[in-house]
């Protein structure tokens, strides 16, 4: 990377305004507030940015690539390591546009077991990014704290999926096996301590002065900027635009249920870090009501003979659906030639999976459309004018996982 | 997915509306509409891309103010072989449409959309990077996501998998290692 590093920085910054009295600093890649491995070029006048070029690309590994050369269900184990906090976010999106290429409809068990899960991804997504960045602005507790909460979600995750992390639970036409007996019970203990929680990262935070002093009025985007430059998620929202994937496009049955898009027309690191909050609490609403609207019994996939591998039962006892399970696994299905797009809202923003498909077993063409990615471009905007230390903040209220960003 | 479908179909009368007023503006604005699982593209001529996207933001009916996506298909062997596709989104209509242009493998350029959406930066930065489409007007048109001294284009079906890499200096390299 060492011979683009150069060239980045002669045909760019030092060009660009060729003043004496800047200075280039070269901010990451292994720098913690930068979460992850992201270069950024600034050219400071004193302690203020001048411009700032963002870098990326360390970490990119080809996953849409890998995807065409894997079956449509083999695909599903490279989406978890995508945006990697929120790995059943992207099982979603991933499986939904398949759902759509085929055609096939998920039952509403599987489809309110899909919401459950993802707002739970969301919640410990917004606290993992709680903790990191006021890390970053030096409040050291809420880490510990939001930490000490995000361990009780992935547990319920390991409970029910098998992982903590790389679910892959969420798989074409349903889900991948029946959450187990107790599930519910676990998600309930949860949903009766995190409230308090949120409290008290509030009451650390929200009044905080210096808290205050670091995000207010620091990192600001019209509206119209946000939405020229592609902005999604709690980042547009704090602009005031309230587009939230689950109101204006509902998938996976969000129609049915009621919540709030919390929006703020402040736009600064203050009203995005509101906005999260806000967002959690808005999930456990979600959560309480998927709860109740979980039928106890009922199938987690759909029946669609040899697309969907059929239940080990029947595998035992009917010659057809051997035949499928063998068919499906050893060359796949063959969902018919066209293209889909399925957007859900992840925590970051909208996140868009594009499928082509020729007819053959293996996607034409796979990409995702990572809000991380796509955010992240807005970020010279937010800090250019802005002193050196506000650029932590402004990296961390635009909530970037790198994994997504690079691919 | 019921409900997707259920509400793209109830949109569908007010999406071929789309296609519609473009082709009311100028004949030659669409050469094709294609309906699939209630998502509608409008394959639009080269020559007029930015027109039609500058159009489709600014109407005062169509609004699509965000560019959600912009990402390339690679058809090889097939001519045209490249397939850019833009989804765009109209946050007040609640509408998603999806702009495609076809492009030849001998010169394939296309004008850049930055100038309508400034968010299309990255996104034809990564598709010239991992493509090598050239987006014309483009402001800083380098590679984003590869190395700048990168050779090929990894996304194009005539890039191998596993790369171009000398496997018989690797194997020896790793025997070697080993002993």
């Amino acid at each position: 990377m060492s011979s683009q590093s150069v060239s980045t920085t002669s045909s760019s910054i030092e060009t660009a305004t060729g003043s004496a009295k800047t200075m280039v600093l070269n901010m990451g890649p292994q720098h913690p507030s930068t979460h992850g491995v992201l270069r950024i070029l600034l050219e400071l006048d004193g302690e203020t940015v001048v411009k700032a070029i963002p870098d990326m690309g360390y970490l990119h590994t080809g996953i849409e690539k890998s995807c065409e050369d894997k079956t449509y269900s083999q695909a599903i184990t490279l989406t978890d390591r995508i945006d990697y906090l929120n790995p059943l976010g992207n099982n979603l999106a991933y499986c939904l546009a398949v759902e759509k290429l085929l055609g096939i409809e998920v039952p509403k068990r599987a489809q309110y077991i899909r919401v459950l899960m993802v707002e739970l991804q969301r919640i410990s997504s917004h606290l993992v990014w709680l903790g990191t960045h006021a890390i970053d602005l030096g409040a050291m507790s809420v880490f510990l704290y939001c930490f000490r909460e995000r361990e009780e979600i992935l547990k319920i995750f390991e409970f029910v999926t098998g992982q903590r992390m790389m679910t892959s639970y969420i798989r074409i036409g349903g889900l991948a096996l029946d959450p187990p007996t107790g599930y519910l019970q676990r998600v309930e203990k949860f949903l009766k301590m995190m409230p308090g929680r949120i409290d008290e990262y509030e009451e650390l935070l929200t009044g905080n002065r210096i808290w205050m002093g670091r995000t207010k009025d620091v990192g600001y985007i019209s509206a119209e900027d946000a939405i020229a430059l592609s902005m999604t998620g709690p980042t547009l929202r704090a602009a005031g635009v309230a587009y939230d994937n689950r109101k204006v496009f509902p998938y996976s049955s969000y129609e049915e249920f009621e919540f709030d898009v919390p929006t703020r027309t402040d736009s600064d690191c203050f009203a995005r870090y509101m906005i999260r909050v806000a967002e959690m609490r808005e999930s456990l609403k979600i959560i309480r009501q998927a709860m109740s609207k979980i039928p106890p019994e009922g199938p987690v996939r759909t029946e669609a003979p040899g697309i969907i591998p059929p239940e080990r039962e029947k595998m035992k006892t009917e010659m057809e659906a051997l035949i499928y399970h063998f068919k499906i696994f050893t060359e796949g299905f063959s969902p018919p030639p066209g293209e889909a797009f399925a957007a859900i809202e992840s925590p970051r923003g909208e996140l868009g999976v594009f499928i082509a498909s020729d007819g053959s077993p293996k996607p034409l063409r796979v990409h995702f459309r990572g809000p991380s990615f796509i955010n992240l471009q807005a970020l010279p905007k937010l800090i250019e004018g802005q002193l050196i230390a506000d650029v932590i903040a402004c990296i961390g209220t635009i909530d970037i996982v790198l994994g997504e960003v690079d691919r | 997915m019921t409900e997707t479908s259920k509400q793209n179909a109830n949109v569908v009368v007010e999406r071929s509306a789309v296609a519609d007023k473009l082709r009311g503006w100028s004949p030659n604005a669409i050469s094709e509409v294609i309906e699939f699982r209630g998502e509608t593209t409008i394959v639009v001529p080269r020559n007029v891309l930015r027109e039609v996207a500058e159009r489709c933001r600014a109407d005062k009916e169509l609004q699509f103010n965000l560019l959600s996506d912009a990402t390339c298909v690679d058809r090889f062997p097939l001519e045209p072989r490249f397939e850019l596709n833009y989804h765009l989104v109209s946050i007040p209509r609640r509408d998603r449409v999806r702009l495609r242009v076809r492009l030849s493998s001998d010169d394939p350029n296309v004008d850049s959309l930055v100038p309508v959406w400034p968010g299309a930066n990255w996104l034809e930065r990564e598709i010239f990077d991992l493509f090598g489409i050239r987006f014309n007007d483009h402001p800083d048109l380098r590679r984003i996501l590869l190395p700048d001294d990168w050779e090929g284009h990894p996304l194009r079906k005539d890039y191998p998998v596993e790369g171009y890499r000398d496997i018989a200096a690797a194997a020896t390299r790793y025997t070697r290692n080993r002993t």
